[in-house]
């Protein structure tokens, strides 16, 4: 058990390291004569006009909340499916009454027209 | 025999153990040289991987592929590795340079920290984590994270838009992604991504749940961002999306996570529906596992990349009804149908359980498209019939495409 998360420790601490190293190599050898004109943000080569760190729309925010809601509930579902077996009918009929609730809030963005892109 | 792997880690521990380590060191080691291991084995299928994907994308397009660099060409992705390094690394003007450069170690590193919980073989998995398709959803998360870092930080309006497209897609179709995820755990009783393989002991859980395979993974080629779902990074709308600024060995770490990722994907669907390792006498000879992992891997990849070069790009909007108004009430029904047949069928023999779970599959499948038919029908009637000539004060006409 522990050494499940000794080895994902490891990894944590590895994985990065390896698209690092190719990132620093081309730090030695590739060339590096920045110039005002090379660095400028590609457009397809129309100057950039105004600010790019804008505000955005609000229906992001929108979808994110549908989908906050959605994956907070769905983290309780794991335990429920991963006992599954041990389960009587009752508890499995109470889990189905849960994704019903999700069903029916679900629905409810859908009616209020939260899942329209405008 | 038939095991190598588990052999030579075995002689390994005894040769370190020999040499007078105590157990606890001894196990670090033998830690940090199997995630080596892993990760070394993996970057190497992706330089493979991505002749795989310029051979495939020319016999597509029917054209010859890389050819001229060793047989078949297969020299050529260490000759783009090789340019790749040696190209001259840009910085945009205005760029925020941390959360800059961060995005293209994220990608990759994300992808290759999956390969800790996929099974190659019966004993050659990196960990079987008792939480491994938490873990799996959890990393998903931290790469669309890496896009969006990418997309604001470079300071490009193109980069920004797909940024913005990649919050919207990635965060709608993880929800069918991990429903559908659920329907294996609710089967096999397990987090654990091994677990669930040795399951999948009388028939693979397509057989089972040929429905929640599906909507993974349609859900899974969303995530990856790939075609008919590649918003994030249109070309022909927003030049590259979010890595539009990166240049030499920065984009390198995208195209090679992006590629990995597919094969990740693949690995996993392959393993929670397809069997993973399981096939004649791979519980006897491990090895053999290997090679059924990567044939289903495999298959599933270039099913990926058929789908993404036979079908055009799909609007936002689009896309988004697809996941929130089809797929995801769909899921949730494939769970409620899976979880309640599973508890009916619980007492019967094992033959006529599959039979049944497949029936109510196929039942769920023809509802479906008994519904879709007629919404088709009602909508082909709707937009054919004659509206008012001049109607644009009359909103229902106007929009027919909602």
């Amino acid at each position: 058990m522990l050494n499940d998360w000794l080895f994902i420790g490891v990894f944590l601490i590895l994985a990065p390291i390896f698209p690092a190293a190719a990132l620093l190599i081309p730090r030695l050898i590739a060339p590096r004569k920045p110039s005002p004109l090379k660095n400028q943000t590609y457009e397809c080569g129309i100057e950039t006009v105004g600010d790019t760190w804008v505000q955005f729309r609000v229906q992001y925010y929108i979808y994110a909340l549908v989908f906050l809601i959605f994956d907070v509930e769905l983290v309780f579902l794991f335990p429920w499916a991963v006992a599954f077996d041990q389960l009587p009918l009752f508890a499995v009929m109470e889990g189905v009454l849960f994704i019903m609730i999700l069903v029916a809030g679900l629905f409810y963005a859908w009616r209020k027209g939260a899942l329209e892109w405008m | 025999m038939g095991d190598p792997v588990t052999f030579i880690a075995q002689w390994l521990e005894n040769l370190l153990l020999g040499w007078g380590l105590s157990p606890q060191w001894v196990t670090i080691l033998m830690t940090i040289i199997g995630v080596a291991a892993i990760a070394i084995f993996v970057l190497l299928v992706d330089i493979l991987l991505v002749w795989v994907e310029r051979k495939v994308v020319a016999r597509f397009q029917d054209r010859l592929g890389p050819n001229r660099l060793g047989p078949f060409g297969l020299i050529q992705p260490i000759a783009d590795v090789i340019k790749l390094l040696i190209k001259e690394d840009i910085t945009p003007i205005g760029a925020d340079r941390i959360v800059y450069n961060l995005p293209p170690i994220i990608a990759l590193a994300t992808v290759l920290m999956l390969w800790a919980v996929i099974p190659l073989a019966p004993t050659i998995v990196g960990t079987d984590l008792d939480v491994g398709v938490l873990y799996v959803v959890a990393l998903g998360a931290f790469g669309t994270l890496g896009i969006i870092m990418a997309g604001w930080a470079s300071n490009n309006k193109y980069a920004l838009i797909g940024a913005f497209r990649t919050v919207a897609q990635m965060v709608s179709y993880e929800v069918p992604m991990v429903i559908s995820l659920m329907v294996p755990v609710l089967l096999a009783g397990t987090m654990g991504i091994n677990s669930i393989v040795f399951a999948q002991s009388p028939v693979w859980y397509v057989v089972v749940a040929p429905v929640a395979a599906l909507i993974l993974f349609i859900s899974a080629i969303a995530e990856l961002g790939r075609a008919p779902f590649d918003l994030a990074e249109a070309e022909s709308e927003i030049v590259a999306g979010f890595h539009i600024e990166y240049t030499g060995m920065k984009f390198g770490m995208f195209y090679a996570g992006e590629l990995l990722h597919a094969l990740t994907i693949s690995g996993l669907v392959a393993s929670l529906f397809l069997g993973g390792w399981r096939g004649p006498g791979a519980e006897a000879y491990p090895i053999l596992g290997v090679v059924y992992f990567f044939m289903k891997a495999f298959f599933l990849y270039w099913a990926i990349m058929w789908i993404k070069y036979s079908l055009p790009r799909i609007r936002i909007d689009h896309m988004l009804n697809f996941n929130w108004k089809f797929l995801t009430p769909l899921a949730l029904i494939v769970l409620i149908v899976t979880a309640i047949l599973d508890k009916l069928f619980a007492g019967f023999p094992e033959w006529l359980y599959v039979v049944g779970m497949l029936l109510a599959n196929l039942v769920i499948i023809w509802l479906t498209v008994q519904i879709l038919r007629n919404r088709a029908k009602v909508e082909r009637k709707r937009v054919a019939e004659p509206g008012p000539i001049a109607a644009p004060q009359n909103p229902s006409v106007s929009s027919t495409s909602s």
